[in-house]
């Protein structure tokens, strides 16, 4: 314990030092971002590493779709960051440009003592019931017939469930309402919904927070704070019918259906994806920035961060589990850019 | 100190009315502050009405008593938080009153000298404590010994019980209503505590020790005169944790469960307007953001009905015992 806290120290020293540094150099045009939670270990990551080639500095608030979106539509930041892809009207109303930036997994985690990762299976019928609050314990019939071999408890489940607006949400509630009739009927997908059962907890580091402490719960997060935690998660089953891990692997098999050259606004929901290696919870996340730009070099630096990002950004993103997006989408929204923003009229990029 | 010496220099500087500019100016800023006062509550009540207007507009005033927070559909209403505001309340002051008179009246009356600082200190410390402490005291220490042997053994004792066997009734989730009051108590506890502490210090010492000479027992000395005695300043105690207790945000969020339904359990998740408030504020905006912010009003309109009955309660009772 002490010896994280000293490296926490020894970092924030480290980070203070070199901000001062930075500071007392040429002064590059600084970018303020906000939004997402979902992606913010990406986003910070590929900062870090832009600042240290281009002297540019990215300050990111992992704020919530919701509020990303308020604050760029408010033109307090440079650029909001949603996992929830706005569709054209709304797109229109504010002057967006909108692009994906990166894909990534949710996972259901659990906590049930004595039942690894990936040894718990579950489909779309099961977990909907789970959230539901139709199943409520463990060793229910619906939850052992597609576990064979697994001795599950009798301990009442606990669900757990995001209490703030959210991103995360948004792709899970989406996915429950494709693969499960009563779900779509009763509640429905949203960034909040109303939660038929379980307690809720505030981000993704409060679910993971009730999960852990909690003996028989379940809930949903990105699948870096699973990891990042050791949580439990459980394999799910796909479109195609078979049951798969939560590995980038098996993010990009999803990630690799989805057509985004007819998609528009690439507003696409890659939820229960087809192919047998597809993970079924996938979601990309988008960002966000005004189509008539004031500060032209401003907007330039805002785009130049994300094609540097988009083209030598992958292998830190796969570090982190996330799937980054395929060279010929990378392309279409260069061209996005060329087409869309512009400042005095005359586009901003390249 | 000071302000003698300042006094002092201005004066031997001043003119043919030493010190009355001083004055003025120290009367006006007075006034100010006073008045600034009123004027800021009014612009809270004035922008809680304005923000909730929509909510209110939409739902009408049923909205107080609809059992709905559906952000999907943008149906919401009050109930839920309402009711977990009051149960955790209640339930923190069951808790809360008796321990701090007992603790209260152990520090006046029957506490040896060599303890009475470390006990007062002790309490006076646990109201400096940061209420997301006590959340994430209660999330990460309270809420598994409530899952694994407390509400287990509320269940099995009360569960079955006649009448009030729903009430302690469901698994054990260890995160809901109860374990929201039982944090909710310790938090208000200090306060409490110190201030009935020093009402009781109040009492005259004549009074006490004439009780005692006529030969009565600590008992009924606390009873017939050091309550009597000081049951203005004691009603107040309660009434200022009270309103605490309805207002508390952080430390309830992490432990009440934050779930828009009314269950007649009281383990049971549920969750109260200013956790409501912390877990979407952010998020929210059209009319969530408005019934939210009528979620607020309402706990304005509870907190200060609270105070004025308490207002109310003190001068009837100075009335009776004149």
């Amino acid at each position: 314990m002490s010896s994280t806290v000293v490296k926490t120290l020894r970092l924030a020293t480290l980070g203070a030092l070199a901000a001062l540094a930075v500071a007392g150099g040429a002064q590059a045009v600084d970018i303020t971002g906000a939004g997402a939670t979902f992606p913010n270990p990406v986003y910070q990551k590929w900062a870090e590493a832009y600042k240290a080639k281009t002297g540019t500095a990215l300050n990111y608030q992992s704020v919530g779709s919701g509020a990303g979106i308020k604050q760029i539509e408010a033109g307090t930041v440079d650029f909001g960051a949603t996992d929830k892809a706005l569709d054209t009207d709304e797109l229109k109303k504010n002057d967006l440009v909108q692009f994906p930036a990166v894909i990534g997994g949710i996972v259901p985690i659990v906590n049930l003592p004595g039942i690894a990762s990936g040894q718990l299976k579950l489909d779309g019928a099961s977990l909907g019931a789970i959230f539901l609050g139709a199943i409520t314990t463990w060793n229910d019939p619906a939850i052992a017939k597609i576990n064979p071999g697994v001795t599950l408890p009798a301990t009442p489940i606990t669900v757990v469930h995001r209490a703030d607006g959210s991103g995360t949400t948004y792709n899970f509630t989406y996915y429950l309402s494709a693969v499960n009739a009563d779900w779509q009927a009763k509640v429905g997908s949203n960034t909040a919904v109303d939660w038929p059962a379980g307690v809720g907890g505030k981000g993704n580091e409060g679910v993971s927070a009730l999960v852990q402490q909690t003996a028989g719960s379940i809930g949903y997060v990105e699948i870096a704070y699973a990891l990042q935690n050791k949580l439990t998660y459980t394999k799910m089953m796909n479109a195609d019918g078979f049951y798969v891990e939560p590995t980038l692997a098996n993010f990009q098999a999803a990630a690799a259906n989805a057509d985004w050259a007819t998609a528009p606004n690439y507003r696409l929901v890659l939820a229960n994806q087809k192919g047998k290696d597809s993970w079924p919870i996938t979601a990309a996340t988008f960002i966000l920035v005004h189509g008539k730009q004031t500060d032209a070099a401003k907007a330039k630096a805002v785009l130049g961060f994300f094609d540097w990002s988009l083209n030598n950004g992958q292998k830190m993103a796969e570090e982190l589990l996330y799937v980054p997006l395929p060279a010929a989408l990378v392309k279409q929204i260069a061209s996005t850019w060329t087409n869309d923003v512009k400042a005095d009229g005359k586009p901003v990029w390249p | 100190m000071t302000s003698v010496a300042v006094t002092a220099t201005s004066q031997s500087k001043g003119g043919a009315h030493p010190g009355r500019l001083g004055n003025t100016l120290f009367g006006g800023s007075a006034w100010t502050f006073g008045i600034l006062v009123l004027i800021l509550l009014a612009a809270v009540m004035i922008a809680l009405v304005i923000g909730a207007l929509p909510a209110f507009r939409e739902f009408g005033i049923s909205f107080i008593w609809t059992e709905v927070w559906n952000p999907g559909k943008d149906i919401y209403g009050a109930l839920a938080p309402l009711y977990g505001t009051l149960v955790t309340a209640f339930i923190a002051m069951i808790i809360g009153v008796p321990f701090s008179l007992g603790i209260a009246i152990f520090l006046t009356e029957l506490c040896p000298n060599y303890l009475k600082r470390p006990i007062s200190t002790a309490v006076e410390l646990l109201a400096a404590v940061p209420s997301i402490i006590y959340g994430m005291w209660g999330l990460f220490v309270l809420v598994p010994l409530m899952q694994k042997y407390i509400e287990p053994a509320i269940i099995a004792t009360f569960g079955n019980a006649p009448l009030i066997g729903a009430l302690f009734a469901g698994p054990p989730y260890g995160i809901g209503l109860l374990t929201a009051g039982i944090i909710l108590s310790a938090m208000v506890l200090p306060y409490m505590v110190s201030i009935m502490r020093d009402v009781f210090e109040t009492v005259p010492p004549q009074l006490r020790e004439s009780a005692y000479g006529l030969g009565a027992t600590t008992w009924e000395v606390v009873r017939s005169v050091v309550l009597p005695y000081s049951r203005v300043g004691v009603v107040g105690a309660f009434m200022l944790a009270l309103g605490r207790a309805l207002g508390e945000t952080m430390a309830v969020t992490f432990v009440v469960g934050n779930s828009y339904h009314i269950m007649k359990s009281i383990l049971a998740p549920g969750t109260t307007i200013s956790a409501s408030l912390a877990s979407e504020f952010a998020e929210a905006d059209g009319l969530q953001l408005g019934a939210l912010l009528a979620n607020g009003f309402l706990l304005f309109v509870l907190t200060f009905s609270v105070i004025g009955f308490a207002r109310l309660m003190l001068l009837r009772l100075q009335k009776q015992y004149g």
